[in-house]
């Protein structure tokens, strides 16, 4: 008990959460109007190109790639395009021999395969971004402040796991968008966000307290922060995984000639694109997931004198790895790739959800430390 | 069998009999099907569906006596999910049988697997393709005449640079038309991917090792306490397997003080315990000098090659009961069993020494009495505040003497007389520190002399966890290793131009998932445009393919068997992609398919 706690520290680490709470509140909207205005603009696009004769919309296509209307010629110019960018943006399956670049990629789509930030100006995004970094700078305030006001680390009962949790999740958002642009992911990831600082504070507040012995390990530290930041990085796939399907079905929609009724998926990369990220993204979350289970299993050893019981958290963990093994077994399994893969993804998200919030609450079992 | 002759009958042209597999093919057949992706990935699926009930219903190795309480309160039910071992779900022949037939189904993957990529790391990178230009990744290159580059030394140059990359590289034909090199790198890829399977059988024998080689049990140490590490000296023992006494080295452990800290700062979590430090003495054999050491949570003690766990503590009343005939029955601390917040715990003491009559005595020990109005008695403190023993007593016999086992923290008192309680008129005996009470119609006498704690401690012993640890490290690796090493083919041809150039085409082919690929290929026309002093204009867009000269010769005499695992037909090429860059009428293109 090295550390006393400091009450103070804790009010403003709540008021920190509130106003990071409220800016992620304007950066959410930010983000939905980025997504209708941008359908709307796209729209426009896309009724002009189709205006423009052959050979206008090819010229237009080159710049633009907007698949619809501009038929053969627009899959060409899409096709060439991609054979430059390489794997990423031909929106291959490393894995299939039978995909073939362009041809399920150009239908409908505008934004880029690869996922790289384009040329155009989005305002609204920028905006919502912006607001993001800071909501995100007043949210490491609240979490740092917890963190001095127990002094000990921030993630030792529900309330801390749903605020750091969140802040790790936006974090890992902000730091992937560095590199791709998954700006489309911002509704979801900040919509979320918000709903674990508001569970927080309302059903799950706890004022600064001191661990119970059984949490007072180092293993505290690593086992917990890899779990969550595991848990971050499933939550971007999750979300991926969603729009996959929904732009699968959109995509088969748009080449059995169907109306387009979901425009805003236009800012969505295509499905294939967003499957080989999300895989990617799958595989470091399933490693971090991996050590989280082995390091759990190590402090288990340490505090409660085996490595595994079976104990209910210690079962969804492990289920969770299961299913996420399976996710990555499927992905090298013909026939069970792309959607089939895509549900395995959600339904493991669907597992670390329950683990959290449903087995810390209602499960009798060793981690029921939720300081509830 | 009869079902096809009939089909056969109805169907009026011949149909193909199938050939008949027999024993020995219906097992091929059966080992094939087991030994699938497939099935290995339904196997996988389910096993995380039959772990979930393990979650739900209350299980048997965690806590027997909940799993009989859920069959009482569940009687329509709760018997039915006994039947189908639904309370010891992990033991169960279902889960068993499926995690079985999944490590059957990886072991039969992994050994084949094992040794394809034993003879391919064995074998030379496959034959060059005929047509670069249809791999994932390709990009050609020209040297100028007057950079005095000639076909074969370009060759050269290319597999230096390509084995400092950590290629296998393979030069073919050299000093012919049209040299070319075949290079590969990444075998790790794999070698990772069978060590974590491998590993993952290791740990499973690991924990069913310990399971038959280790054991556990649970003592209560009052302060003052010796355990001794034999059979006797545990409460409750649960030996492995294959467990033999003899394991059992004969350490001692002395608990020679318990402290608890409470926290006194936070509001919401008023008086809860922030830690618990048991001061003990330890001797690793009855002759070895004895150790001064601390066990706290999160902290076991490491004897005599068990684990000693601090699980548990609690307040242990110390008493003196007299008998009737005056002389002392029992003296000591008595363990209370927690019941309630701040360490409100039951007390039952049991006097089978007692004369004339054998005495009992059942009740409730609080370290901070407080009584509300209503006359509920509850501890307002975990603390030693105001502590405070009320009992009621019993006379009669305790039915010990038949040698029948009992539990200690029960009382049956069907066979029993009241002598003090509540609704008699002798009332419950109230006892603080120091006081004592005599028992009504001469039956001897309780006095309460002081109050001790106890600590409850898990002794574990598990051979195989180490080894568990070893292969689950193991495992990480693999699965790093096999996620992030990647296996690539690069394959490269040079030729010489008419005019003098010396015109150099190369490709890139991954085996499973690569990302990066067209990062590597970048980074190879990078080394070898660097190596050449090729300008950036070189470096930039393909350059115009040499006049197809009529050139039958075949790229690539070394021609090999292509990958074992992959497919080695050939592939209808239905249209021409692109020219090549360098014609060649080579067979076969590699298949792109990799399985």
């Amino acid at each position: 008990m090295p550390f006393s706690i400091n009450e103070t520290m804790g009010q403003y680490s709540e008021l920190f959460m509130l106003l990071a709470a409220g800016t992620y509140t304007v950066a959410f909207i930010a983000f939905a109007w980025d997504l209708a205005k941008s359908s709307k603009t796209l729209r426009a696009v896309d009724l002009k190109a189709a205006e423009l004769s052959g050979a206008a919309a090819e010229a237009n296509a080159a710049r633009v790639p907007v698949g619809v209307g501009a038929g053969a010629a627009g899959a060409d110019v899409a096709r060439s395009d991609a054979d430059v960018s390489g794997p990423a943006g031909r929106a291959e399956r490393p894995t299939s021999a039978t995909s073939r670049p362009g041809t399920a990629a150009g239908a409908g789509q505008t934004a880029d395969g690869s996922m790289r930030y384009a040329g155009e100006r989005r305002a609204p995004a920028r905006v919502a971004v912006a607001l993001t970094v800071l909501g995100a700078a007043i949210h490491a305030a609240g979490v740092i402040t917890r963190a001095l006001g127990a002094g000990r680390v921030p993630w030792g009962n529900m309330y801390e796991f749903l605020t750091t949790g969140a802040f790790v999740a936006v974090a890992v958002f902000l730091l992937v968008l560095i590199r791709r642009d998954l700006r489309f992911l911002g509704t979801f990831v900040i919509g979320l966000a918000i709903i674990m600082l508001v569970a927080a504070s309302i059903a799950f507040w706890t004022p600064v307290g001191h661990l119970v012995p059984a949490l007072q390990s180092y293993w505290l530290i690593i086992h917990v922060s890899i779990a969550v930041m595991s848990s971050a990085l499933f939550t971007l796939t999750f979300a991926m995984s969603a729009l996959q399907l929904v732009q699968s079905h959109r995509q088969k929609t748009i080449a059995a000639g169907g109306a387009d009724k979901l425009g805003f998926m236009r800012l969505v990369p295509n499905a294939l694109s967003l499957e080989n990220l999300s895989y990617r993204i799958n595989a470091i979350a399933f490693v971090g997931w991996t050590f989280t289970l082995m390091f759990g299993a190590i402090w288990a050893e340490k505090a409660w004198g085996r490595f595994w019981g079976w104990d209910t958290k210690e079962v969804w963990t492990f289920v969770i790895w299961v299913v996420y093994a399976g996710y990555l077994h499927a992905r090298a399994t013909r026939g069970w790739t792309g959607t089939r893969a895509a549900w395995l993804s959600i339904v493991g998200y669907l597992c670390v959800v329950f683990n959290f919030t449903i087995v810390n609450q209602f499960f009798n079992g060793l981690h029921s430390y939720s300081g509830l | 069998m009869s079902e096809r002759v009939n089909e056969k009958k109805k169907s009026p042209k011949p149909e193909a009999v199938l050939p008949t597999l027999g024993p020995l093919g219906m097992l091929r057949w059966a080992w094939t099907q087991l030994t699938s992706m497939r099935t290995a990935l339904f196997l996988l699926l389910l096993l995380a569906v039959a772990a979930v009930p393990g979650s739900l219903f209350p299980q048997r190795p965690a806590n027997p006596a909940i799993v009989t309480q859920y069959i009482k309160d569940h009687p329509d039910y709760g018997s039915i999910l006994d039947s189908v071992q639904l309370y010891d779900v992990y033991s169960s022949a279902w889960f068993s049988a499926i995690y079985i037939l999944l490590f059957v189904s990886l072991i039969g993957c992994v050994i084949p697997r094992a040794i394809a990529h034993y003879k391919a790391m064995r074998s030379q990178p496959p034959r060059t393709p005929a047509r670069l230009s249809r791999l994932p990744e390709y990009g050609t290159l020209v040297i100028p005449a007057d950079a005095g580059i000639p076909a074969s030394a370009a060759i050269t140059d290319a597999a230096e640079l390509l084995k400092k990359r950590g290629y296998r590289v393979d030069v073919r034909d050299r000093d012919g038309a049209r040299p070319s090199l075949g290079a590969e790198r990444g075998f790790l890829r794999e070698v990772g991917n069978l060590v974590f399977h491998t590993a993952l059988i290791g740990v499973l024998v690991s924990v069913a090792a310990g399971g038959l080689f280790g054991y556990s049990g649970q003592r209560i140490l009052v302060e003052g306490d010796t355990f001794v590490n034999t059979l006797v000296g545990y409460d409750q023992f649960t030996p492995g397997t294959n467990f033999q006494s003899s394991q059992l080295q004969p350490y001692s452990v002395q608990l020679d003080k318990f402290d608890i800290t409470f926290d006194r700062e936070s509001k919401g979590k008023f008086g809860q315990p922030i830690d618990f430090t048991a001061a003990v003495t330890t001797k690793e054999n009855p002759d070895a000098p004895a150790k001064k050491e601390v066990l706290k949570v999160n902290d076991p003690l490491s004897l005599g090659g068990t684990s000693v766990y601090l699980t548990g503590n609690g307040y242990a009343p110390v008493v003196t009961i007299r008998d009737g005939a005056g002389n002392v029955a029992m003296q000591g601390p008595v363990v209370a069993k927690l019941q309630g917040e701040n360490y409100y715990s039951s007390v039952v003491i049991k006097v089978p020494d007692a004369k004339p009559e054998q005495l009992a005595f059942a009740g409730f020990f609080l370290p901070t009495a407080f009584v509300t109005d209503k006359g509920v008695s509850f501890s307002g403190d975990p603390e030693l505040i105001n502590p405070q023993l009320t009992l009621n007593s019993y006379f009669g016999d305790l039915g010990l003497d038949a040698g029948s086992p009992q539990n200690v923290f029960e009382l049956d008192v069907k066979k029993l007389t009241p002598l003090n309680a509540r609704n008699l008129d002798t009332k419950g005996i109230v006892l603080a520190p120091g006081s004592s009470y005599t028992l009504p119609n001469g039956k001897g006498s309780i006095s309460f002399d002081g109050v001790k704690r106890y600590i409850g401690v898990d002794i574990h012993h598990n051979p195989g966890q180490l080894y568990a640890l070893i292969f689950a490290l193991l495992a990480v690796a693999g699965l790093v290793t096999s996620l992030y090493v990647n296996r690539r083919r690069v394959w490269v041809r040079t030729g010489t131009h008419e005019d003098g150039r010396t015109m150099v085409e190369y490709g890139l082919l991954a085996r499973g998932e690569d990302h990066r690929l067209a990062g590597e290929a970048a980074a190879i026309r990078k080394l070898l445009s660097d190596d050449w002093l090729l300008g950036d204009e070189a470096a930039t867009g393909s350059q115009p393919a040499p006049s197809a000269t009529a050139d039958n010769d075949r790229a690539d005499k070394a021609s090999t068997a292509t990958g074992s695992t992959g497919a080695g037909g050939t592939h209808a090429a239905p249209e021409q992609p692109a020219e090549d860059f360098i014609q060649s009428t080579a067979g076969s293109s590699e298949s792109k398919k990799d399985q």
